[in-house]
């Protein structure tokens, strides 16, 4: 049970779209235990982002259920969930969201700020991981001043610096190019390497190849759930 | 797979208060806030300019007001606060006021004959009055009295002598003058006035002494006065009036006031006729009393006035607000992404509470530094008194800062109400 980091149970989510309401996800049932690197696939509209906020704290499920690491998500207050977020969840995003005022540093540095983690250490671990990621030289610069693959490293950087134990990332190579996707996804399979545990949202085939195991959705329900090195040994 | 990874636990202990914000937070919230201020600079000028003029105009309007008082109470010092005056009251024949004044110069030799010694009297009759000089004239004021008058104000003699006693019994035609006459007459130096023939209303009148300069007192200018005996006033001057206008009664210190005025309403009633228990038709004030009813109205003009200023504070807090709330929808994808990362509702209210404290202890501070400039300019340019108050530098600071806090609370709560996914999806 000590290995389960996401439990998942009737996992559900509506919207209320006008008149309409949206099923985003209608029920998912998913346990992902710790090291694992799991790819939620599915095209677009089949609830794979829903489900990843829901994940990553960000929204609240309609109905459900969801424990991380053994406790109920639902339970927690507004400034637990606050916590969770900053601990134990680290998020890389399509569209990179660094604040574009800041230096790489200080971008890096502000999960560090709401932990409240003092202004050395902060500045020393926050360098680390970007020396980690490769952008030691650029620390000073600020993101209009960088490409979308640092952009996105300098997002990698920040998502690790309070060493969550969950890193998910939602179409982290939306807005790269390929050369720049390979290097990225090289990245995050080198961490889950070192025991990360990921999981990754996106509608490309090649990219949820380097995960581990391949989840898909459709209409907000698995359609399917399998370890991609079978789909390879099966080609 | 590896069990030793991700070792940190995953969810949080719940602490006692999780919500609350660490020094260190506090600290980097402040510096956040900051560079959201220094990074529009201009808008945060213009954003702050209502209350920079707000403060400024409370900070003037007091400053004119406590100047107008202070300047009020520097001349009950000159006034002399152990006088009072006797005046008389109002008297109505048949619903009618009578315009008549109803005290005699007989009133004021009672006072000073029977109060054993106790009171220093003066009666005093005036009027505005032609005066001329061999070619120049002047209209002043003309106060006829008894030399007593002099030594009750603290008058110094510049030149020459004060008329005396002997001389107000004998109706005499001298006249001692106030400190700017000479001048007005054309003739300086003073001393070459003493011993020469001035008209009163075509009279002629010998000039026995000019005064030391006096500065005003209250509502009187002394040093424009030119003062002769009442008894001559009567009965050459003003056409064989006897009724007085004052009579002062000065005692030889403050702390005898209280028994002066016994003594005084005891000796005018007797002289009046006037039964105990029946109204009096004359009144005693003490200068004090006067300037501070003068003082209360000053007080209500200040209070009107900085309220006026403070209507402007209130506006330049609702900029604060308005800009608040623009900056708030510009930051929307900031807010998000600051709220994945894990700062709290509270961390984000206080980032944005603290950006609207800040344009308002700044519009403050350049708004104090306004209302100093502005007093300085109404004191060198309009000669008006001006007094910036501790007090009121002090409030306005306050006060701007409260509005700050006001107005800074509902942008701050969207802020900090905005959800995250939301807020990370905003374009």
């Amino acid at each position: 049970m000590n290995d389960v980091i996401i439990r998942t149970e009737e996992l559900t989510k509506h919207y209320v779209l006008g008149a309409e309401t949206v099923r985003a996800v209608r029920g998912v049932d998913l346990v992902v235990e710790r090291g694992e690197f799991v790819a939620i696939m599915g095209p677009s509209g089949s609830g794979k982002s829903t489900f990843m906020n829901m994940i990553g704290c960000l929204d609240t499920p309609t109905a459900g259920r969801y424990w991380l690491n053994g406790q109920q998500v639902s339970e927690l207050s507004e400034d637990e969930l606050a916590r969770v977020r900053n601990r134990a969840i680290g998020f890389v995003f399509q569209t990179f969201n660094l604040l574009p005022r800041a230096t790489a540093l200080h971008n890096v540095e502000l999960p560090l700020i709401y932990a409240g983690v003092g202004a050395r250490e902060r500045r020393e671990r926050a360098a680390q991981k970007l020396e980690m990621v490769g952008l030691g030289d650029r620390m000073g610069h600020k993101p209009p001043e960088m490409s979308g693959g640092q952009r996105q490293r300098v997002a990698v950087a920040r998502a690790l610096v309070n060493e969550p134990a969950l890193l998910l990332a939602d179409e982290p190579t939306g807005n790269l190019d390929s050369v720049t996707s390979e290097e990225i996804m090289h990245v995050l399979a080198q961490l889950n390497g070192e025991g990360q545990t990921i999981m990754l949202v996106t509608h490309e085939h090649d990219i949820a190849g380097y995960a581990k195991r391949q989840v898909h959705l459709r209409d907000g329900i698995i359609e399917q759930d399998f370890l991609t090195e079978a789909v390879e040994t099966r080609a | 797979m590896d069990r030793s990874v991700g070792a940190v636990p995953v969810v949080v202990p719940a602490a006692a208060d999780p919500g609350r914000l660490g020094a260190m937070l506090v600290y980097e919230i402040v510096m956040v806030a900051l560079a959201a201020i220094r990074a529009n600079v201009l808008r945060a000028v213009l954003t702050t300019l209502g209350i920079v003029i707000g403060v400024a105009a409370v900070i003037t309007m007091v400053a004119l007001g406590e100047g107008a008082q202070q300047r009020v109470e520097s001349q009950i010092q000159r006034m002399g606060t152990n006088v009072l005056t006797v005046r008389p009251g109002q008297q109505f024949w048949g619903g009618v006021s009578r315009g008549d004044s109803n005290m005699s110069v007989e009133d004021a030799e009672a006072l000073r004959d029977d109060s054993n010694g106790l009171l220093t009297v003066a009666p005093e009759t005036s009027s505005r009055l032609q005066i001329s000089y061999l070619r120049w004239n002047a209209n002043n004021q003309v106060v006829g009295t008894w030399p007593e008058y002099f030594d009750m104000y603290n008058h110094a003699l510049q030149v020459g002598r004060f008329f005396n006693q002997g001389e107000v019994q004998g109706r005499r035609r001298v006249a001692v003058l106030g400190y700017n006459i000479p001048t007005q007459l054309g003739e300086t130096p003073a001393g070459a006035l003493v011993g020469q023939t001035i008209q009163i209303r075509g009279i002629p009148f010998e000039v026995v002494g000019v005064l030391e300069e006096k500065g005003d007192a209250a509502w009187v200018r002394p040093d424009d006065q030119i003062f002769i005996p009442v008894s001559t006033a009567l009965f050459r001057v003003f056409g064989g009036r006897d009724r007085i206008s004052n009579i002062y009664a000065a005692t030889p210190t403050p702390e005898q006031l209280d028994l002066a005025y016994g003594e005084i309403d005891r000796i005018m009633r007797r002289e009046h006729r006037i039964r105990p228990g029946e109204d009096a038709d004359f009144n005693i004030r003490n200068s004090a009393d006067l300037l501070a009813t003068f003082n209360e109205t000053n007080q209500t003009f200040t209070l009107l006035l900085a309220g006026i200023a403070g209507v402007s504070l209130l506006v330049g807090g609702i900029g604060i607000m308005n800009i608040m709330l623009v900056s708030v929808t510009e930051r929307t994808r900031e807010i998000g992404v600051r709220k994945a990362l894990g700062a709290t509702p509270r961390a984000i209210m206080f980032q944005f509470m603290v950006e609207a404290l800040f344009l308002c202890v700044l519009g403050g501070v350049l708004g104090v530094g306004a209302g100093f400039a502005a007093a300085d300019v109404m004191t060198r340019v309009a000669a008006w008194d001006t007094v910036v108050a501790p007090e009121a530098v002090l409030a306005a600071l306050g006060f701007s800062a409260a509005v700050g806090l006001f107005f800074g609370i509902w942008p701050a709560h969207r802020a900090a109400r905005l959800d995250p996914i939301d807020a990370l999806r905003y374009e």
